[in-house]
This record gives structure tokens, C-alpha cells and sequence, in this order.
């Protein structure tokens, strides 16, 4: 038996920071992740709690390494996040941040699929929070879209489990695959959280609407919980390999594009999540590890990201690359920090994400997927083009903004905050053992050998090349205000359109069809007054004389009858 | 420190001019390790001279140029989605009052 259920301390840490203030908020809002990794710590690996509920064998908590993994990242994600929100007076925010945190753990140890179901749900509402909590029009219309996205994903997901536990008896959430009875419900609910192409507009929706700190908390939770369920249920998927490869691919294009930083970062968040895809799709060990590793280090690395350019939210209140610029004037500790969250996204030697990603890429080439091995190339420089240096570029160089003159450094916790995630981000970068001491299996793996380093500098070097050659040439896109569309288009714009046509189109068709309806009512009422009205036949009063008089001509009739 | 007048280092194209050609020798240097450092080789591909640098020089110019493709398809008003203009009204005489 685990000594305490892994998601009750931030649990109760979301529910004590409801009614704690100050102080003793703060210190619960700290505590809270920190008595839970501890608590994940004592956890023993093979555990399996179990009850009995309707006829059925649950197990809300199950204890492996891939469980263990995300454990550990998840409250080191909301321990981050916490210190980078310590400053906010705001409740709601804070209490939904901590419960949010919650689900995340709760779903990655539930053993069943009825109760990562229960988490699944509790993901979407506590997250759907940190964007309304904006307190915008904006986000309140992309808080309403991104739940009504999570929530059908959750029912899909509910839908899958019914018809696979009653065709297979068991509820039991091992691997799955989409042959199975409710498998294909079960991977579209995964898919929809994890952003596949055409299921993605709810991310890049409302990740860049929420607020500045709860975009931290949503970049880390649900996209890596879909992540972990995948790689749990449907490892080895072929068809995983195709829309990673697709989900790394098409978001640069975009990014790049893309005026709103922190929605280029949603962008590079699917372009990230498309590497893991791909690794959970080729399924060895070596790509699974790399899958998860992966994912442990884009939380850092994508947090930090979040981190900087939510600082620069919070100083200056803008976020459109057009009208940011030269800000590493009066915030260079941010840009510094920024630029060690964009060197590990980028995959630089040394830093976090080249010691993950390299074990995916090498993955694919291993098991001869050479047109897939050659997106993950393009999507690598396309990462470092959009993400390593647009970002940090126009947000802290490019030309100077009017934001120059008032900007200055963040709160000090923001700072803290990121100061860790960079720490982290070097740490793991520089002695990968650690991390991938936690993994799954044992592979063996090292990224650091010659061919590896070089061949990753020179692809770095040249797109950066690229960059400066195509910026001075005056060829690249310049920042401007403007939107994008995207596949969110088709429920903000076409879909609402359509049925507005539709029903202009149908007006004067049911406008004639109401008019002739009400035309043959007063057809019938005008023939009812005619025979009925007051000098209707049928109307008119019967003297009693005249009754007399043709009961006697009757009679009279019937004795001529008789008589004849 | 919320001075103004303080000269910061990008003020100074030289400098900038430095990280470029920084940038520069560092690329020809790590294009250049290719001749005296043998690769480990997976792929036929990647034992060309200089692979990695090429594609990664290709596929970010690539990269741009369809992007910038992209936006003629995809750009809109900044305030695309905040304004709603409604469907024009249908015509409401000629077609109803036939009666």
C-alpha cells in the first residue's frame, strides 16, 4: 500500500491555499509540491492499490517507472510554477494551478481507465480556469472553446473505455492499441489532448489567451499527460510515427509567421510534442526512452520559454512581436534566461534538449525510417529557427520598442523561477546519467560522441546562418499585426457562418410557409363565420310553428303512404 | 540602471557586425571538422560533406519561403475574428406578400 495517495498533497494544497492568505499561502502553495515529490520518492515501483467499485476492479493508483518518471516531473513543474506565480494576489488562479497540477499526477499513477477518466476531466475544467482567469473577452471565448475541445475529449474517452471493458472485462489500462474494441475512441481522446494535426486548435487557441503564469502551468500538464497515456496505451503505433512526423513538420511554418511569441511557442509545443509522437510510434526501447525523456525536458525548457515571455508580458503588457524590441536593455537577466531555454529547445550540445531529442532522431534512423528521420531533421533546424532565435530576437533585440524606456526586470520570484528551470536545463544537458537513470529502460545510450555533436553544431550553425543571411537580405517575414488562420478557423468562422446563411437562406422559404399556413386558418375561420356567423344558415334560430308544421306534413306522408 | 543615455551592445553595429562574423568562422569551421573527422554513418546521406550544414541551411530557407507562401493564404486583419459582420439581411418584399 502507498502511504499517501501521489495526488493528495497538492490536492489538499489547492483546497488549504482556498482559504489560507498571505503568508501562509504562499508557504502552502511551496509546500504542497515539495511533500508530494517526497511523498512520490517513498512510493515502491510494482505497487498496485486496488478496490472494488460497481463490479468492477479499479486501481486508482499504480506505481512503475514510467509513473514514477512523470511523478517526479510534474511536481518539479508545479514547484516551478508555483515560485513564478508566488507574487499574484489571485485565488482562483492560484487554487486552480495547484489542483490542476493534481489531476496531471493523479492521471499519470491511475491504473484503470475509469479513473484516468476522473483525472482527464478534473484536467480540463481546472485548466479551463487558468485561461478564464485572464479575465478577458478573449479568453473567455478561447476558455469556452478549449473546454468544449477537452470535455468531448474526456466523453471519447469514457465512450472507449465502456466498449473496451465490456468487450475485454477489464478496465485495466495497460496497452491498448486501436485494434482493440474502443480503441479508436481511446486514441482520439488521447489525440485530442496531445494536439494532433487538425485536433490542435484549442492550443494554439487558448494557451496564448491565458495568463501570464497559467500559461506556464498549461504548457507543462495536459499535453504531457496525453504524452504518458500514449506511450502507455498505444506504444509501438505505427500510425504515431506519420503524425509526429506531421506535428513536428507543419507548426514551424506557422511559427514563424506568427506575431503573438507565446503563440509561437503553442506552435513549437506541437512541433516538441511531435518528436515524442514519433518515438512512442517506432516503439523500441530507445525510442520510448527518448519519448519520455523528451517530454521531461520540454517541460523545463518550454516552461522557461513560457516563463520569459510571460515576464515580458507582465513588464510591458504586450506580447506582439511587432511592437516588442531591444528589451535586453532593461531586462537582461530575462533575456539571458531566455536564451538558455531557447539554446535547449534548439538542442544544443549541453543543454536539455539535445540529450533527449538526439535518442528519438537516432531512433528513427536506426529502425530506417528515412523520410521520417529527414522531417525530424527539418523540423530540428526549424525548431531552432522559430523558437531558439525569433523569440529571444524580436522579443529582446530586433529595434527598439517604446516598452525600452519603462520596461525593468520581473519580480524576483519570476526570476528565481526561471533561474531553476535553466539550471535544470544545463544540468541535465551537461550530465544526462541523472535523467536517464529514471527512464524506463536501460538502453545504454550516450548522446555525446563526436559524430553526434558535430553533425548537431553544423546543422544549428547553418540555420543560423540561414536566419542572419535571409534577415539582412530583407527576405524574412517581418513581424505584423495580424492573425492566422488556422484549423480553429473552421469552428470560429465557418462552422457559425454557415449556419447563419443557412438560415438567412431559409427565412423567406419559412417566412411563406408560415404566411400560407396562417392564410388557410382564416380561409377555415371565414367559412365557419359564413355558415355560422350571425346571418349564417346554420345559425339562425328554428320557430317551434314551423316544426309543427313539418311533423304534420310527415305524418300526413306517411298516411298517404300507408293508404296507398 | 533606468538610465537612458547608457550605451548598450548592439548599440554599436560593430558589434554586431562581430557576432556575424563570429557566426561565420564558426560555420566554416564546423563545415571544415567534416574533412578530418570521420562521422559516424547511419544513413548514406549523412556521409556527404558537410550534410548536416546543408540541410539545415536548405530546410530553414525553405522553411521561410513557404512561410512566407503561408501568410498570402492565411494572413488576416489583426481583428479578424473580433469583428462579426452579419450576414446581409434576405429581401423581404416581392417574395412574401404575394397574398
Amino acid at each position: 500500500m502507498p502511504d499517501i495517495w501521489p495526488a493528495l498533497p497538492l490536492l489538499v494544497g489547492a483546497l488549504l491555499a482556498g482559504f489560507a492568505r498571505g503568508h501562509v499561502r504562499a508557504i502552502v502553495m511551496l509546500a504542497a509540491p515539495i511533500l508530494g515529490a517526497l511523498n512520490v520518492y517513498h512510493l515502491d515501483s510494482g505497487t498496485h492499490t486496488q478496490l472494488a467499485f460497481l463490479g468492477q476492479w479499479l486501481t486508482p493508483v499504480r506505481v512503475d517507472s514510467l509513473s514514477l518518471l512523470f511523478g517526479y516531473l510534474f511536481h518539479l513543474a508545479a514547484l516551478i510554477g508555483v515560485i513564478y506565480a508566488l507574487h499574484l494576489r489571485d485565488r482562483l488562479q492560484q487554487v486552480a494551478a495547484l489542483a490542476y497540477a493534481a489531476s496531471a499526477v493523479g492521471a499519470v499513477f491511475a491504473g484503470d481507465l475509469l479513473t484516468l477518466f476522473v483525472y482527464w476531466e478534473l484536467l480540463a475544467i481546472t485548466s479551463a480556469v487558468l485561461v478564464f482567469a485572464r479575465r478577458s473577452d478573449a479568453s473567455l471565448g478561447a476558455g469556452i472553446r478549449y473546454l468544449v475541445m477537452q470535455i468531448g475529449s474526456g466523453v471519447l474517452l469514457l465512450a472507449g473505455a465502456i466498449l473496451y471493458a465490456r468487450s475485454t472485462g477489464s478496465l485495466a489500462f495497460d496497452h491498448i492499441g486501436i485494434d482493440a474494441p474502443g480503441g479508436w475512441l481511446i486514441f482520439i481522446a488521447f489525440g485530442i489532448k496531445c494536439a494532433f494535426p487538425m485536433l490542435h486548435g484549442w492550443l494554439t487557441d487558448a494557451y496564448p489567451e491565458a495568463t501570464p503564469t497559467g500559461t506556464v502551468f498549461l504548457s507543462a500538464f495536459t499535453t504531457k499527460v496525453a504524452v504518458y497515456a500514449l506511450a502507455r496505451g498505444f506504444a509501438g503505433t505505427e500510425l504515431l510515427i506519420g503524425i509526429g512526423a506531421l506535428m513536428t513538420c507543419f507548426p514551424i511554418f506557422y511559427a514563424v509567421i506568427e506575431n503573438d511569441l507565446r503563440r509561437v511557442l503553442a506552435y513549437s509545443l506541437i512541433n516538441q510534442l511531435g518528436f515524442m509522437v514519433v518515438g512512442i510510434g517506432i516503439g523500441t526501447e530507445l525510442a520510448l526512452n527518448g519519448a519520455v525523456a523528451h517530454a521531461f525536458n520540454d517541460v523545463i525548457f518550454k516552461g522557461l520559454l513560457m516563463m520569459s515571455m510571460g515576464a515580458v508580458l507582465h513588464v510591458t503588457g504586450e506580447m506582439r512581436g511587432s511592437e516588442l524590441g531591444g528589451l535586453y536593455k532593461k531586462m537582461p537577466k530575462t533575456a539571458l534566461l531566455c536564451m538558455v531555454g531557447a539554446a535547449s529547445i534548439s538542442a544544443f550540445p549541453l543543454f536539455s534538449g539535445f540529450v533527449s531529442k538526439s535518442m528519438v532522431v537516432s531512433a528513427a534512423l536506426q529502425e530506417g525510417h528515412s523520410v521520417v528521420w529527414l522531417a525530424l531533421l527539418f523540423a530540428s533546424a526549424g525548431v531552432f529557427h522559430h523558437a531558439g532565435i525569433k523569440i529571444p530576437f524580436f522579443a529582446f533585440f530586433a529595434h527598439d520598442s517604446k516598452y525600452v524606456a519603462t520596461a525593468h526586470e520581473p519580480p524576483v520570484n519570476m526570476l528565481i523561477a526561471m533561474a531553476i528551470a535553466a539550471v535544470l536545463c544545463v544540468g541535465i544537458g551537461s550530465f544526462p546519467a541523472y535523467l536517464y537513470a529514471l527512464l524506463p529502460y536501460d538502453t545504454g545510450y550516450s548522446p555525446y560522441d563526436v559524430s553526434h555533436v558535430l553533425a548537431q553544431l553544423q546543422l544549428l550553425a547553418f540555420s543560423a546562418l540561414a536566419f542572419t543571411w535571409l534577415k539582412l537580405a530583407q527576405i524574412y517575414p517581418p513581424e505584423l499585426r495580424s492573425v492566422n488562420l488556422d484549423v480553429d478557423w473552421l469552428y470560429r468562422r465557418l462552422m457559425p457562418d454557415t449556419i447563419s446563411a443557412t438560415l438567412a437562406r431559409l427565412a423567406p422559404l419559412d417566412r411563406r410557409l408560415r404566411n400560407q399556413g396562417t392564410m388557410v386558418v382564416q380561409a377555415g375561420l371565414q367559412g365557419v363565420a359564413r355558415h355560422h356567423g350571425r346571418y349564417g344558415v346554420l345559425a339562425g334560430s328554428w320557430p317551434t310553428g314551423s316544426m309543427v308544421i313539418w311533423v304534420a306534413a310527415l305524418l300526413g306522408l306517411s298516411l298517404l303512404l300507408y293508404y296507398v | 540602471m533606468n538610465n537612458d543615455t547608457r550605451h548598450h551592445v548592439f548599440d554599436d553595429p560593430r558589434n554586431v557586425r562581430r557576432v556575424i562574423r563570429a557566426l561565420l568562422v564558426a560555420c566554416v569551421l564546423l563545415a571544415g571538422l567534416d574533412l578530418f573527422i570521420h562521422r559516424h554513418v547511419d544513413h548514406p546521406w549523412e556521409g556527404a560533406f558537410a550534410f548536416y550544414a546543408f540541410y539545415g541551411f536548405v530546410a530553414c530557407v525553405l522553411l521561410v519561403l513557404l512561410a512566407k507562401e503561408l501568410r498570402k493564404l492565411v494572413m488576416r486583419d489583426e481583428d479578424y475574428y473580433l469583428k462579426r459582420e452579419l450576414p446581409p439581411l434576405p429581401p423581404t418584399r416581392g417574395e412574401v406578400d404575394d397574398a
